[in-house]
């Protein structure tokens, strides 16, 4: 039987009084969003926090999709299920309906979150990717207010991030610029588990050529985003020897371990190809949306 | 911590741990033996419950974050004598073998067909995709819920 390790149980009823909650509780607090990363962890003994600040009640508050201005802003307790189901996502955020089908399962779906996916700072989690891709600003607020993040600021490493003890992420705002033209592409073994490897692409044409890029893997170690092959796409027309170039500048900087799911060795052939992939598909969708 | 919560439209009541997940709460505490607690890491659904009107697997949520809300589960379904559509198409249609993904399974579907009344098969198989039956019965399950759709009103034992 897999139980957690006894802990102290607050409910937070608002986004402030969740600050407060983890002020007073101190380092050893962690929040309780949809609990589908961190209660698992807390099962296996890899978390034993000594205090769960329960969000769950702030799916309300912070369960939101909009487009404001030109972006699109999620709620951090925004559940993958109401990402997925949002037209506004599917038509302007291409990228994020991709990935949203394919993690974990439906049923998981109804409870995680996005703000529970991204703190978690799994390195085979795929919404880090896709905000990396396009460029996502992340809004962590403390008792003495807001600051913004970029996904690069927010991980510190793997399970880890630079977010304080008595702050939390509230909200991802999505630049609107490249979300129509992207795209994300995932091998895993079945329904419910982990990639083994998944890249993501986005693209901006102006007048035939590239005029920005986005690129970044998931479950393949190192940073999440491609610098390198997203400078190489910049200038070039979308052709497939631009998209094989940047493919192989991000498989050459990616580091990926053997496990269970595959040899070093495959996965590397994995984010050549699905970066190929997702960069044919996030043109076409640029393309057609040009038109 | 006293956990209150509605289950099957009856409030109920106990004290536990704040570590107590939903699953122990639901068979240990309040006797509703007709959940499953399967693979306890949230890939196998035997013990999917309604909260809210929401499948969860409920070895994946705590009995405290549950208090206050609306638990529904296996042995809610039946009404006055009267089986659910859901758990007739499991019978008529073969969908259980062994039986122990049953309740999560008829739980996810019953959530399905208040959604959308007339899914295809591939919604139906998407829907309980979260859902792993040993006994390799997918093809059967997917029979039952379809069942379950073209009889959405046709309710009574051995129609």
């Amino acid at each position: 039987m897999q139980i957690p390790a006894a802990f102290e149980y607050e409910r937070a009823t608002s986004v402030e009084h969740a600050l407060e909650l983890l002020h007073a509780r101190g380092p050893e607090a962690r929040l309780l969003a949809g609990g589908h990363s961190l209660l698992p962890m807390m099962k296996l003994r890899l978390a034993a926090p000594e205090a769960l600040v329960d969000i769950d009640a702030l799916a309300g508050e912070l369960g939101y999709v909009r487009e404001e201005g030109d972006e699109v802003r999620i709620g951090a307790m925004t559940r993958h299920r109401d990402i997925l189901e949002s037209g506004l996502v599917a038509a302007r955020l291409t990228i994020f309906t991709d990935a949203e089908k394919l993690i974990a399962d439906p049923v998981v779906r109804n409870r995680g979150t996005i703000g529970g996916a991204l703190c978690q700072a799994d390195p085979a989690e795929d919404l880090s990717a896709v905000c990396a891709v396009l460029r996502a600003r992340l809004v962590v607020r403390g008792l003495d207010g807001e600051r913004t993040l970029t996904m690069q600021e927010l991980h510190r490493g793997p399970y880890e991030t630079t977010i304080g003890d008595a702050e939390m992420l509230v909200e991802i705002r999505v630049p609107l610029h490249m979300g129509g033209g992207s795209a994300y592409e995932k091998v895993k073994r079945r329904v419910g588990d982990w990639a083994i490897a998944a890249a993501g692409a986005a693209v901006r044409l102006e007048g035939g050529t590239i005029a920005d890029a986005g690129v970044a893997l998931t479950a393949v170690g190192g940073d999440v985003m491609s610098e390198r092959a997203q400078a190489s796409l910049v200038g070039r027309p979308p052709t497939e020897d631009a998209f094989a170039a940047a493919a192989t500048l991000a498989a050459e900087d990616c580091s990926p371990t053997t496990d269970q799911r595959g040899s070093a060795e495959y996965k590397r052939h994995l984010a050549h190809e699905l970066t190929l992939r997702a960069l044919r598909s996030a043109t076409a969708r640029a393309l057609r949306e040009e038109i | 911590m006293q956990v209150t919560l509605t289950i099957n439209g009856e409030e109920r009541s106990a004290d536990v741990e704040p570590r107590t997940l939903l699953v122990h709460f639901i068979r240990d505490d309040l006797d509703l033996t007709g959940t499953h607690w399967g693979c306890d890491t949230s890939n196998c659904g035997a013990c999917v419950v309604l909260v809210d009107g929401v499948p969860v697997k409920s070895c994946t949520m705590l009995a405290a974050t549950a208090a206050g809300h609306e638990i529904g589960t296996v042995e809610g379904l039946e009404q006055d004598g009267v089986l659910d559509p859901i758990q007739q198409g499991f019978i008529d249609q073969h969908g259980l073998q062994c039986g122990f993904c049953t309740p999560g399974m008829l739980i996810t579907a019953r959530a399905l067909l208040d959604a959308n009344p007339n899914p295809t098969d591939a919604e139906i198989r998407e829907a309980i995709s979260g859902q792993i039956c040993r006994c390799t019965g997918y093809t059967n399950i997917v029979k039952a819920v379809r069942w379950a759709a073209d009889h959405a009103t046709a309710a009574t034992p051995g129609s």
